[in-house]
């Protein structure tokens, strides 16, 4: 059964929706990793994903910024149908959409700012040295490392890698900010400040976000919304004392083991 | 039907054959999108400067180190031969088509393969697996183009001036040789030398590194972009552009030269 929260939902109801997923699958030859997705998400709102390692959880969004293609189903971002879409259109989307991956993915051939230079510089057309400074400095600033602009990512810790990933996100101003485990690898206290600077972005940028995590701290800080995937289903939905609000074993077992063990 | 029957109906041939002819089906596919991405705009001016410079002058050091030896040394073993016709005198002419025809875009082409095709495999194969390349593709600009377009264009150019300059290095080891002991001068080796190398066989010459040359960057590339099962993958990577560069690069040297080698004839 799904629960949900219901004036959230009435609320969502009113809000333009950003993306929608109907009946998504995929499969990578033997293992069914996602079984029939149904999902929408709308404007400014902070969606969580929660689920066991290798439950899918990073394939859903990497088919939402069209990195894979679904076996079956229809994903649409922002009223166009990612995986119809030409590779021109394609590139004109993901203007609109941020990525933050799981180790940050910072090239490490580059320093930190050539990092946030990068798709400015390939995708605005006529911008100039000093506005790309103005923006660079601006999104160090948010994420409180304005001094590590000339560092190399390999000088950076791991906390600090995954600010200058979320600044990298957020340079092209996306509308939709997806996050794949922000949190992983860290220790409690950056973790903490990764979610409050994920909340800051969403508060300042308006951006509707999905976060793909199984840390349930990140979930509860973050989450205006929480969708549990189990065996390549969501099985609940809803705010985070609803989801956990359940007899199911499948649930009940991950609530525990992350605060218990 | 048991497993094994179910294991065999996976496969048209079987697993090793079938996998021969996907791999082959997939760089072919590789190279069509090179041919593709290679004359449509954006064009990244920079990065091909800059690759140049990573395939050309970080070679330069190793290039002419072999070369010069690779000259003296082919010089010293073909005296005693040539001594024995009491026709040491043809040595320049001899050092001089080895070393133009044969010797030079070889040992360039396989210094490139092993400095920079295992680079070049490594570096991409690193950036597949740490999901740089998926962050590029996300941030809307295209890796194959920024990644593979250059790397290739850049060995496709490098290796060709590299197989000049390690020509060059060679011919003045062998001189220093033939100078040191036949007291021969420098315009008298200079016109052995060249006294039987035409414009087909500079032409052939060029033309087998610049196929190297691409060779080098597009195995590189591929083996790179096509890396998975993490850093074990990127060390296999970078380990198999090598062996498929250099096994390609003696394919390429025969069938241009059985091809060539006519036409002097004529």
């Amino acid at each position: 059964m799904i629960v949900m929260d219901n004036d959230k939902h009435t609320h969502n109801n009113n809000r333009e929706v950003v993306i929608s997923i109907k009946g998504l699958y995929k499969s990578f030859e033997d293992n069914d990793v996602l079984q029939g997705i149904d999902f929408e998400l709308h404007k400014g709102e902070n969606v969580v994903v929660l689920g066991r390692s290798g439950s899918g959880k990073s394939v859903l969004i990497k088919i939402i910024s069209g990195l894979m293609k679904p076996d079956k189903g229809v994903v649409k971002v922002l009223g166009k149908e990612v995986h119809r879409l030409t590779k021109k259109e394609l590139i004109d989307l993901r203007l609109k959409i941020g990525f933050l991956f799981q180790h940050s993915a910072l090239y490490d051939s580059m320093t930190v700012k050539e990092n946030l230079e990068f798709p400015l510089k390939r995708n605005v057309k006529d911008i100039s040295q000093e506005q790309i400074d103005k923006a660079v400095k601006e999104v160090l600033e948010a994420v409180g490392l304005a001094d590590t602009a000339d560092q190399m990512p390999t000088e950076l810790s791991g906390g600090q890698q995954k600010r200058i990933g979320i600044a990298r996100t957020i340079i092209m101003k996306p509308e939709i900010i997806l996050y794949d485990e922000p949190t992983s690898g860290l220790d409690p206290l950056t973790s903490y400040e990764i979610n409050d600077l994920i909340n800051e972005v969403q508060h300042k940028s308006k951006a509707s976000s999905i976060i793909i995590t199984h840390d349930l701290t990140c979930a509860k800080k973050t989450g205006d919304r929480i969708l549990m995937l189990i065996d390549g289903k969501f099985v609940r939905q809803g705010n985070f004392e609803e989801v956990f609000d359940t007899k199911d074993e499948r649930v009940k077992g991950f609530y525990d083991y992350n605060f218990i063990e | 039907m048991d497993q094994t029957s179910n294991q065999r109906a996976k496969y048209f041939i079987s697993k090793p054959i079938d996998q021969f002819f996907i791999g082959v089906y997939d760089i072919s596919k590789f190279v069509v999108q090179f041919f593709r991405e290679v004359f449509a705009p954006p064009y990244e001016y920079q990065e091909v400067v800059k690759q140049c410079y990573h395939v050309g002058y970080k070679s330069l050091s190793l290039i002419t180190l072999t070369a010069f030896i690779t000259g003296i040394v082919f010089t010293d073993h073909s005296r005693p031969a040539l001594a024995d016709f009491g026709a040491t005198s043809w040595l320049p002419s001899l050092t001089g088509i080895a070393i133009v025809k044969a010797l030079a875009p070889l040992i360039t082409s396989l210094i490139c393969a092993g400095k920079v095709g295992s680079q070049i495999g490594a570096e991409l194969g690193s950036m597949k697996v740490t999901e740089q390349i998926d962050a590029m593709e996300v941030s809307a600009i295209n890796p194959f183009k920024f990644l593979v377009v250059t790397r290739v264009l850049a060995t496709t150019f490098m290796v060709p001036l590299l197989t000049l300059y390690s020509a060059f290095i060679g011919l003045t080891g062998s001189f220093l040789d033939v100078h040191g002991k036949d007291q021969t001068s420098l315009t008298a080796f200079i016109h052995d030398a060249f006294f039987k190398i035409g414009y087909a066989e500079i032409l052939s010459t060029l033309i087998r590194s610049i196929m190297f040359g691409f060779t080098i960057g597009i195995v590189g590339c591929y083996k790179g972009f096509t890396t998975s099962q993490g850093t074990e993958g990127v060390g296999r990577a970078a380990n198999s552009s090598v062996v498929i560069i250099m096994f390609l690069v003696f394919i390429e040297e025969m069938v241009v030269v059985k091809f060539f080698n006519p036409l002097y004839m004529q």
